[in-house]
């Protein structure tokens, strides 16, 4: 299956990276379709995709993980249970809802909670502030898609250190640890490569998420798309393809689109493959003793 | 039979002068203790002398480990396990409003049933564990305190060439008394031991009890066993315990030779439990 869609989506891209040359389409910042002046380059939603992601992960990961944390190891039972439930029903919600909701709501906050004091304390001093916010940009994205992804990390977070085993916790109250001192030395490297995994896959859902993206990130083409502030207009590769796939007007325009979605499949690759290692190297996997539950 | 009975027998079995209650190391005073609505201890008083070894046995679901964790305020740490009484450490009550429970654990040590080295740790951090957490950095200071701790938990010789691998790569008699080592780097007045053999062969167990009865000499050691011929061995002093209740509380010796209660004399000759 998964060679099937490689290979369809690879002979889909063949005529725009004979046209564009493979390093030409990936590095190139023009977006043209107009017949004759044609020009595909695909740098500015490479760069509009991992930043929207990395807003995301820096944002959604340690409140995914705080999240958990509380449920798992700190809140009375009587109150894990119905944030638990809440939070596996916000993990089920599409993330349309989530992009709607943003787009007539939640941006507005965004603006003028966040942006706005952000742009008018430090536009003078940061570049990334720079920009005068609108609401639909870079950073709003980054916000929605953290909270799209917060439900699954902290789900998946929750759960890797319900199995940490008991044993563990008391190994370290005995030395005398506060129970958050007993998180941080007993459970967090217990859990750690379940951890990482969780985190991993809530970015493979943060870099491949289409329709949510599409809706707050501002949809600018060409080399407007490289994102310049945190509060600039962008687009990634998913939400391009959305947007152009209906109304594309040649067949080098199709394959230019597919191609973006080749780049895409090929980041998305990276990033596991990348994740996997990193986790290989930098956790011993526990063996032995079972969970509490 | 009241406490001072208990005592005077105790007394007039290790033949020593009539000592008063200050000089005991651990006095347990009418302690409670609930798992939710159900009673785990029976008004329990015990006393437990100063560098001596005391073991608890009896039948399984007797209370013996849920005494020994609450002579180092572990019991209540378990959801809706509850405690009431008094434990006198040094004549001060761990259980006193003022005191917190964490400094408690400092100075009372524990090695569980289970060892439960940190995995992700190697052998040296292991033991610096509860160092770090008290907030010592020095390296040195450090290094010295892992050694000794070793040493003192009978693994230095095996493992002095290999600190830095995981505490995991340990048999698992070796990773146990890493464990006892982790306890002894805190330096306890008191060190608590959970039916510390009841994972291990017999050889690494007999390295365990070797190193109790050594151990003795600079800490009170209370232990819970399962296994009968193993408080014989190890201990000065054993308490028979029933149902939540401490059925009889002796010298060891006077224990399993004579004892007084008919259900002491039944459980150690293996009638039941």
């Amino acid at each position: 299956m998964v060679c099937l869609v490689t290979f369809s989506v690879f002979r889909g891209s063949i005529q725009i990276f004979s046209y564009e040359g493979v390093i030409g389409f990936l590095t190139g910042t023009d977006w043209n379709a107009v017949e004759g002046r044609e020009s595909f380059g695909a740098l500015p939603y490479i760069v509009g995709t991992l930043a929207s992601s990395a807003i995301a992960m820096v944002i959604g990961v340690p409140i995914s993980l705080g999240i958990a944390t509380f449920v798992s190891e700190m809140s009375p039972p009587r109150l894990a249970a119905p944030i638990s439930f809440v939070i596996e029903l916000l993990a089920a919600v599409p993330s349309i809802i989530y992009g709607l909701w943003a787009l007539f709501v939640f941006r507005f906050w965004i603006r003028d909670l966040i942006e706005m004091p952000l742009y008018n304390a430090f536009h003078g001093s940061l570049p990334i502030f720079a920009k005068y916010p609108f609401g639909l940009d870079l950073f709003t994205a980054g916000i929605v898609l953290a909270i799209m992804i917060i439900p699954i990390i902290s789900s998946i977070c929750r759960e890797v250190m319900r199995v940490v085993p008991n044993s563990q916790r008391e190994a370290a109250y005995s030395l005398g640890a506060t129970r958050w001192e007993a998180v941080r030395i007993a459970v967090f490297p217990y859990a750690k490569a379940g951890i990482l995994g969780a985190a991993i896959l809530g970015l493979g859902r943060a870099v491949g998420e289409t329709i949510l993206v599409t809706l707050v990130i501002g949809n600018v083409i060409g080399i407007a798309a490289i994102p310049t502030t945190l509060f600039s207009q962008s687009q990634t590769l998913s939400s391009l393809i959305a947007n152009e796939f209906n109304e594309a007007s040649s067949d080098l325009h199709l394959s230019a689109l597919i191609g973006l979605g080749a780049v895409l499949l090929i980041l998305t690759m990276i990033i596991n493959i990348g994740a996997r290692l990193l986790v290989r190297k930098m956790v011993k996997v526990p063996t032995g003793e079972k969970g509490r539950r | 039979m009241t406490v001072e009975e208990v005592m005077r027998e105790e007394e007039a079995a290790v033949a020593g002068p009539i000592e008063t209650t200050d000089r005991y190391k651990v006095v347990i005073k009418e302690i409670n203790a609930w798992f939710g609505r159900k009673q785990a201890l029976k008004n329990i008083n015990l006393n437990i002398k100063d560098k001596s070894v005391t073991a608890f046995i009896g039948p399984s679901g007797c209370g013996k480990t849920t005494l020994i964790r609450c002579l180092n305020r572990m019991h209540e740490m378990t959801p809706n396990a509850r405690v009431d009484g008094q434990v006198l450490v040094d004549g001060a009550d761990i259980y006193d409003k003022s005191i917190d429970p964490v400094v408690v654990k400092r100075r009372v040590g524990m090695v569980f049933q289970k060892p439960n080295p940190f995995p992700t740790m190697s052998i040296s951090d292991n033991v610096a564990a509860g160092l770090k957490l008290n907030g010592i950095k020095d390296k040195n200071l450090i290094a010295e305190v892992v050694e000794e701790s070793l040493k003192g938990a009978a693994l230095w010789e095996e493992v002095r060439t290999e600190l830095e691998k995981p505490g995991m790569s340990l048999s698992g008699g070796q990773q146990q008394r890493l464990c006892i080592a982790r306890a002894l780097a805190m330096q306890p007045e008191v060190l608590l031991m959970d039916e510390p053999t009841s994972a291990l062969d017999p050889l690494a167990s007999s390295k365990i009890e070797e190193l109790v009865r050594s151990l003795k000499e600079h800490v009170t050691i209370v232990i819970v066993t399962h296994n009968m011929q193993q408080a014989a061995r190890v201990s000065d002093f054993t308490a028979f315990m029933y149902l939540g209740e401490m059925i009889e509380y002796g010298a060891t010796s006077q224990i399993f030779k004579n004892p007084e209660k008919e259900l002491t004399e039944r459980y150690i000759s293996g009638k039941f439990g």
